[in-house]
């Protein structure tokens, strides 16, 4: 019996390989498509009087894409007045309002990884990477810290790699939308929320978060349409719930 | 006393360092990632609860893309119908390729 451990170990050896792999295969277009945003978030640090090290800081300890985003637009110097930098912060917990219903989301997915993967995970979730984790749990139902890290890992150090070229080649990239770079994303979420239907067939909470996003987007301020969209989808939900018919 | 001084520290105009920001934005974003899966994390969810969070995720993408393929303009609408026609036949990958390019060629013609 003893012979068979070895085997058994590499066997899951290379399970870990592939689910790392698929992962990052996975994830490579929202890299990609991020990578633009990247630089001109590095680019946006320079002019706001930053340092390099210290854009690649932000985006190590927040990375959070439409936050720090916003948080430079608000970045009159280096140095902020005090009432600046609570304005930045308490904006910023408001972009990232999102990620509480998303983590509840997740939640019964990942509670069975282990800790080393599960709490970094969380630690660097964004809407990407948990986008294609719910999406491997639901499709593939086969979720596991490999996949995690796969997801995870390229695209956090994707982000802190072109923040920094952003700050030496800043305004190379004046406007993704030549490429169709602020296109991926898009498409990327299209395809997502096609899969997500095919699997349960209901359109509702999508129409009404799609009508409540465009509305909020019009009368409250910054991306708060998000979160509104979001809650008014899942409300809808939440009433259009029906107990499963036992026969 | 000492409550005072740190309330005129943080909110002075002498100014703040960036990376004390950086931690605030740090501390804030961390708390919206971790305390929604905590609440749920331990508890055995209902069936009604699990429908409900079921219906999370396309909810969330839809609100932020919603702008971007109504409002936005035609090509990009054109182009995420594009998508979602290509997603019904290909693998993903091929839906994402072809619906950017699309709204590249769109956006040049238009």
């Amino acid at each position: 019996m003893k012979t068979h451990r070895p085997h058994s170990d590499s066997l899951k050896q290379q399970e870990a390989h592939a689910g790392f792999f698929s992962g990052c295969l996975d994830i490579l277009p929202m890299a990609v498509g991020a990578a633009p945003f990247g630089v001109i978030i590095g680019a946006m640090a320079i002019q706001a009087g930053l340092e390099p090290w210290e854009i690649v800081f932000m985006g190590a300890v927040v990375f959070a894409g439409a936050a720090q985003f916003i948080a430079l637009d608000m970045w009159t110097s280096a140095l902020l007045p005090g009432s600046v930098a609570l304005a930045i912060i308490g904006t910023t917990l408001m972009v990232n309002l999102r990620h509480i219903l998303m983590g509840a989301a997740a939640a019964p997915h990942i509670r069975g990884i282990t800790p080393w993967v599960r709490y970094p995970y969380l630690y660097v979730m964004a809407d990407e990477t948990w986008a294609m984790t719910i999406r491997r749990a639901r499709v593939n139902n086969d979720l596991g810290p490999a996949y995690l890290a796969g997801l995870a890992l390229p695209f956090y150090l994707n982000w802190l790699v072109w923040s920094y070229v952003g700050t030496q080649i800043g305004d190379v990239i004046n406007d993704p939308a030549v490429y169709g770079f602020d296109f991926v994303f898009t498409a990327v979420f299209v395809t997502l929320i096609f899969g997500f239907w095919k699997a349960d067939r209901h359109l509702l909470p999508i129409i009404v978060s799609a009508m409540i996003a465009l509305l909020a987007r019009e009368v409250l301020p910054g991306t708060w349409y998000i979160f509104a969209g979001s809650v008014a989808g899942v409300l809808t939900a939440i009433i259009t719930y029906r107990e499963p018919s036992h026969e | 006393m000492n409550d005072m001084s740190l309330f005129q520290e943080l909110y002075s105009d002498a100014g703040v360092a960036p990376w004390l920001v950086m931690v605030g934005m740090a501390v804030v974003t961390s708390a919206t990632r971790f305390s929604g899966y905590w609440a749920l994390g331990r508890r055995r969810l209902s069936a009604r609860t699990e429908s409900v969070l079921a219906a999370v995720p396309a909810s969330v993408l839809t609100a932020i893309v919603a702008p971007m393929v109504l409002a936005t303009g035609f090509s990009e609408s054109l182009a995420a119908l594009i998508t979602i026609a290509l997603a019904w036949r290909f693998p993903t990958l091929v839906a994402i390729a072809g619906g950017v390019a699309s709204v590249v060629v769109l956006r040049n013609l238009i």
